[in-house]
């Protein structure tokens, strides 16, 4: 059951050859085991987990399940679960015990999905690697020397290890995408507005977005069903009719034109790397995709763009945590504003003070039409830029990341690098538009991922195009060979 | 883009967070690279285009001024979270003599 798709793990509880207390159970003893190497999980509470598959069983029996009850997930630590531990990869929270459910993990449980745990993440989701935990970095299932991606990268090491079928995340500016390609899984960033932001700890609230993480796209189209949909608690939930995301998953992609952005298809991209994305987009013209040249002229700029206004949000955002009201506060101090200077530095990870500096310059006097107004222009210029390339294709394609998983340490020291190695991801998140990556191949055992990007409320022709690429390939269903 | 220490110190002031010599030269460093980079930012020509402070185009929604959720059972678990509460009251350091 560990390597079975959502659809056979459900199949498998109607026909009650297993329940959801055993699976539960496997899944806890699998992360027993193997959560002391990879780190993916930082909060359990086996209790509560099996309580929760325990009332699934008996929903199945008295005949009201939905179409996942009993299916066990786990949520990344960004998302409020009612009476856990919600650390959001923060010294800050370490103790903080969330006193309500966000409403993604509401609408999980209201459809009996049961809870495994709370995933690992980098601190505030700022970070590509899971470098700047609190809790310790995640390692990455395919090679335990290298980073499994970030923010999301708990959640992606846990399915890519067999530790849960499914699970959450979030992606400012790809972090569902990146660890999603760097750990060999598919993974969904919805289009704003799409997934309730009620509940979920804010980083950039004008770039967050929650969505699944799953081997296969069929997968994340029922988790998305699940967690999806206008939410009143958040005013940025957009008003607008649920959608069955399994609806397009049979559709043959005769027709599919795949747009190829020519700043991302030029000499500069690894060339294994790039090899890859060739051998799938040969796969889709295969089933029918024709391909054709389009332009984002102003992608380029993406993550300076995204590098003033991330952190401009995330200053305002976290200027929450001030040791007053929840969180961490310093031991000594001397007055009210020391003791706010002190609570945020030493409750605050590098990383996360880094970019509340940035922010903080960027809306100060003098520099707030310099930097954050130019960048929200240039915003602009790029979903202007999607916009433009859709009226020539359905969906863009992109490889996810530059490479495949790179070592601990080795871009931790220069955040430049860093940020850039997120170039083909954070220009869907200031456009706002849904994107998803999909495994496509391996260099040298690790996985690569390749990035499809559609327009505003795309997501079941991007579900579509993947569950019929992985109809013919098989890339999804690969297992690091530890966890097998 | 040449941040000095003082200027790292005057964010982080305003910042409420508390930086050390130590660490105000490692963040000056990396300070200079950041906007080494976003520096670019300032040659693109953006003549007579409106910054895009949201995702989506649509205006916002509003909802009607009404309490919708208080109750003494939910007031006392987010008070249980404070460092320091009393008497349904979060405690802070005297900031008035």
């Amino acid at each position: 059951m560990i390597h079975a798709s959502l659809k056979e793990v459900v199949s498998a509880l109607d026909a009650k050859k297993v329940s959801s207390l055993e699976l539960t159970d496997l899944f806890l003893g699998r992360i027993a085991q193997h959560n002391p190497t990879i780190n993916a999980f930082v909060t359990l509470d086996e209790e509560k987990s099996r309580a929760a598959a325990k009332a699934a069983d008996a929903a199945r029996a008295a005949g009201n399940a939905g179409p996942l009850t009993g299916v066990p997930i786990a949520h990344k630590d960004i998302f409020c679960q009612d009476g856990w531990r919600t650390t959001c990869g923060s010294r800050m929270l370490e103790n903080f015990v969330a006193p309500y459910n966000a409403t993604v993990v509401e609408r999980c449980n209201q459809a009996g999905l049961v809870s495994l745990g709370k995933l690992n993440m980098d601190e505030f989701a700022m970070g590509s690697s899971n470098e700047t935990s609190y809790y310790g970095p995640v390692r990455n299932p395919w090679d335990t020397e290298r980073v499994p991606g970030g923010s999301s990268g708990g959640s992606a090491a846990a399915v890519a290890a067999r530790l849960a079928p499914a699970v959450t995340g979030t992606d400012t500016g790809g972090s569902i995408r990146q660890p999603a390609a760097l750990c060999g899984l598919t993974g969904l960033k919805p289009s704003y507005g799409t997934v309730s932001r009620w509940g979920m700890i804010a980083f950039a609230s004008s770039l967050d977005q929650a969505g699944p993480m799953a081997h296969s796209a069929e997968d994340c189209a029922l988790l998305l069903n699940a967690f999806a949909g206008f939410d009143a608690k958040d005013s940025t939930s957009l008003e607008r009719d649920n959608e069955d995301y399994t609806r397009s998953l049979a559709q043959p992609l005769k027709g599919l034109r795949i747009g190829l952005p020519k700043e991302f298809f030029n000499a500069d991209g690894d060339a294994a790397t790039m090899a890859a994305i060739d051998a799938a987009l040969a796969e889709y013209r295969k089933l029918g995709a024709e391909t054709v040249e389009v332009s984002l002229p102003s992608i380029g700029q993406s993550v300076s763009a995204y590098y003033v206004i991330a952190p401009a949000e995330a200053s305002s955002n976290l200027s929450r945590f001030d040791g007053v009201r929840y969180g961490y506060r310093a031991p000594e101090y001397s007055d009210l504003n020391d003791m706010y200077a002190k609570s945020r530095a030493q409750g605050f990870g590098e990383e996360v003070k880094r970019r509340i500096l940035i922010g903080t310059y960027v809306l100060s006097h003098g520099y707030y039409d310099a930097y954050y107004l130019q960048a929200q222009r240039i915003r602009r210029l790029i979903a202007n830029d999607f916009d433009q390339a859709f009226k020539q294709c359905d969906v863009i394609a992109s490889p996810t990341t530059p490479g495949t998983a790179f070592k601990f340490g080795e871009k931790s020291g220069d955040p430049v690098q860093m940020y850039l190695s997120d170039i083909y991801t954070i220009g869907v998140n200031l456009a706002g538009i849904p994107a998803l990556s999909h495994p496509c191949g391996e260099i040298n055992g690790l996985p690569v991922g390749m990035q499809l990007i559609g327009p505003y409320f795309s997501e079941h022709r991007l579900l579509n195009a993947t569950h019929q690429y992985q109809q013919a390939t098989d890339w999804h269903r690969r297992t690091p060979a530890a966890f097998a | 883009m040449a941040f000095t220490p003082e200027d790292v110190q005057r964010l982080a002031k305003l910042a409420r967070i508390e930086l050390g010599p130590e660490q105000v030269n490692a963040t000056l460093g990396h300070l200079d690279n950041i906007f080494g980079m976003i520096a670019e930012l300032r040659q693109v020509d953006t003549n007579g285009i409106a910054p895009m402070a949201h995702a989506c185009d649509v205006g916002q929604r509003l909802r009607e001024d009404k309490v919708t959720d208080g109750s003494i059972e939910q007031r006392d678990r987010c008070l249980a979270l404070a460092p320091e509460s009393e008497a349904g009251l979060y405690l802070v350091p005297k900031v008035i003599e």
